[in-house]
């Protein structure tokens, strides 16, 4: 790579102008009218303007880097500029200027498991076969961009599902436009929609080529809305997490009920709703800020901080069937039947129901089974015949 | 730097109920109006809860794509939002004229320029007619014809019908139309007889909401008597009692939606350059109309 005419005038007019930069291992300052440049690997004085650009020959690598982070990126501060250096690795906002480490960052879901940040040569030479990040079912790429028409250290993006990671490209439907990530998300594989955006049922089989940064982190909030922001939160130890008791309580109109759940049924609440075989969040609130649910909260890669609003839906209809007194019922059932109602009802919370062959009579949930016990145990009413037993 | 954030209902069961935010939202961020234009669902993602901390700009203008005063524009929203020192009274509204009002959201630290509902501003009027013609492909529809608005009424008691009477009084006032109705599904005068409370033998019906769901593409067009069962669809026009009834489906899909949307947006300060201009260039008739017949699975209250 060599440095471009315009790369240099941009930096000698940031060092002008901001005197001297300091920025993911370069530092270039001026001191008695001289330069001085810095990086990792060299350190030069006393360079007059005539030597600097010679000096920085070597150097390209830093000096696109830095210009693209400056003039492409830009937003210091923000998620999108952190989310966009954790895609490549780079050190993140606020140890920009400080040495890549292999060490893991603090935060847990993504961001941990990292494998640590590179230094810019090395980033440079794993751009250039791209560097690939997961987010949630998401695979990243961040790639250099090889094409002299583009400014040197271009990057752009790519994204698909991790599941086609190994599909060749041909057999995928490709987009360039993020807004089409909203239709992707919104059925599952067998066409039904999907409410919660981080429930682990997007569909693979597309991928979106060539994004800028901008367009990558629009598209990443399409697939999975602000789980980039909360990540930044998370990241800088300013999560802000709403509890149960919080949020319930400020449900009002139908969902004013919602604070009357039990707190042993929030439990239970949890474990159907937050757990990892249903939503890529990993559950933050507990009941309360010194009550945490005893449920874990998964290992999902993004912070949920506060209970979502398919949660508080339901919640309202557990909130009310938990309402109602506790009854004990007689009923004729045989020892297999009994653990067929078990069967039949673990197979439908875990969605089991479509994968049981047509002719498995030796599965519980089997639909003639299920048919077969309905023909034999409902009244004529279609309702499972019972007694109630009264207290004598 | 300033974003546009469409605050909207969604649904939990009817993935079509997000299709009008998403379709006006896209036709505002064309514009270049805004720095950044985002959706946001009370029963989707991005929740209510979380939209403001996804934008960069210092300055959000949020536009409810709701069509009246009341419980979620006075309640919901702005507690979601965690829109500081708000109060009802601001917006100094007796159910037809919140305009805006400047608040802090207290997680993000960003002004908010919270707006009044898209359903009650003055440019919604031009969007009634615009269904209208619409719904008959007919840019000068009005001589010969009745147009009935169709609102929910005070179930909820919200301020739905009074939204309803401000735009058909307003219609009326132009004399467009021969006659103009202001109907209701939950209060006199009904829906279900738009025949008895409308003389004209042609009737274009406009429901007064945002997106198309259980009520405008099941409850209205069978009580109505357009089709015995909403699954078969209804055509446009439909034969009733000797009247030709032009049923246009929620007023909220009308493309000059996202002009409503600016409007609101511009009478809170926002600069939007020449952005109305090009959304009704933009607008043309498209011929498009409610039939009801690929309605998905619906809504019910509350999902
Ligand atoms: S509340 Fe539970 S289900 Fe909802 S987003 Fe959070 S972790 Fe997922």
């Amino acid at each position: 790579m060599t440095l471009s005419t315009a790369d240099l005038e941009a930096l000698v007019a940031a060092v002008e102008s901001d005197s001297g930069i300091e920025f993911d291992g370069l530092r270039i300052d001026r001191e008695d009218g001289a330069y001085v440049l810095e990086t990792p690997e060299s350190e030069r004085s006393g360079l007059e303007a005539d030597d600097l650009e010679q000096a920085l020959e070597p150097l390209a690598a830093y000096v696109t880097n830095w210009r693209y982070w400056r003039e492409r990126v830009g937003g210091e501060g923000t998620a999108r500029r952190a989310f966009l250096r954790w895609c490549e690795r780079a050190p993140l906002e606020g140890d920009e200027s400080a040495e890549p480490s292999s060490t893991d960052d603090r935060s847990g879901g993504a961001a941990s498991a990292d494998g640590g940040t590179l230094a810019v040569p090395d980033r440079y030479a794993a751009l250039h076969d791209g560097i690939d990040r997961e987010w949630g079912q998401l695979c990243l790429t961040a790639r250099l961009v090889d094409d002299a028409d583009e400014p040197a250290g271009e990057r752009v993006y790519d994204c698909w599902h991790v599941d086609d990671a190994d599909s060749d490209l041909s057999d995928l439907e490709i987009h360039d436009d993020p807004r089409d990530a909203r239709e992707i998300a919104t059925y599952d594989e067998d066409g039904r929609y999907r409410p919660l955006k981080t429930a682990p049922t997007l569909v693979s089989g597309w991928a979106f080529v060539g994004l800028s940064g901008a367009e990558l982190v629009e598209t990443i909030d399409f697939f999975y809305p602000a789980t980039v922001a909360n990540w930044h939160r998370e990241r800088r130890g300013r999560l802000d997490v709403d509890h149960w008791i919080e949020t319930a309580e400020r449900q009002t109109g139908i969902y004013d009920v919602v604070d009357e759940l039990p707190r042993e049924a929030v439990e239970w609440m949890t474990e159907a709703c937050c757990v990892d075989s249903q939503c890529l969040r990993r559950r933050e609130w507990g009941y309360d800020e010194d009550d945490p649910i005893d449920v874990d909260g998964g290992d999902g890669p993004f912070p949920c901080r506060e209970p979502c609003s398919l949660v508080v839906a339901a919640a309202r209809k557990w909130a009310i069937l938990e309402s109602e007194a506790e009854r004990t019922y007689e009923l004729e059932l045989t020892t297999s039947e009994l653990n067929q109602l078990a069967e039949l009802i673990d197979a439908v919370a875990e969605g089991r129901t479509d994968d049981i062959r047509e002719a498995d009579v030796n599965d519980g949930a089997n639909r003639y089974r299920a048919r077969y016990l309905r023909a034999k145990r409902f009244d004529d009413e279609g309702t499972l015949e019972t007694r109630e037993r009264r207290e004598e | 730097m300033k974003a546009l954030v469409i605050v909207a209902h969604g649904s939990h069961l009817n993935p079509d109920a997000s299709d009008p935010t998403y379709a006006h939202a896209d036709t505002v961020r064309e514009t270049g109006a805004f720095d950044e234009v985002r959706e946001a669902f009370w029963k989707e993602e991005p929740h209510f809860r979380e939209v403001i901390r996804t934008v960069e700009s210092e300055e959000v203008f949020v536009v409810p794509l709701f069509i009246s005063e009341g419980y979620f524009t006075e309640q919901v929203i702005p507690r979601e939002l965690r829109l500081e020192s708000w109060d009802p009274e601001r917006w100094d509204s007796d159910g037809t004229d919140a305009s805006q009002v400047t608040l802090e959201a207290e997680d993000v630290g960003k002004t908010i320029h919270y707006c009044g509902p898209v359903g009650t501003h003055d440019a919604m009027t031009d969007v009634i007619v615009q269904r209208a013609e619409t719904v008959t492909e007919d840019p000068d529809v009005g001589d010969g014809f009745g147009l009935a608005v169709v609102g929910h009424g005070t179930e909820r008691n919200e301020n739905s019908a009074k939204a309803v009477e401000y735009h058909t009084d307003r219609i009326r006032e132009r004399g467009r139309f021969d006659e103009v109705k202001a109907l209701f599904m939950d209060e006199e005068p009904e829906v279900d007889d738009v025949t008895d409370y409308v003389e004209c033998d042609d009737i274009v019906v406009v429901p007064l909401f945002i997106a198309d769901g259980y009520h405008t593409q099941e409850d209205i067009p069978e009580d109505m008597g357009l089709t015995e069962d909403y699954r078969l669809g209804w055509g446009v026009p439909s034969e009733v009692d000797g009247h030709r009834i032009w049923y246009a489906g929620a007023v909220g899909t009308e493309g000059l939606m996202a002009d409503v949307i600016l409007e609101r947006a511009a009478d809170a300060g926002a600069d939007i350059g020449g952005a109305l201009e090009s959304v009704r260039e933009g607008v043309t008739l498209t011929g498009e109309s409610g039939r009801g017949s690929d309605a998905g699975p619906n809504a019910e209250a509350g999902d």
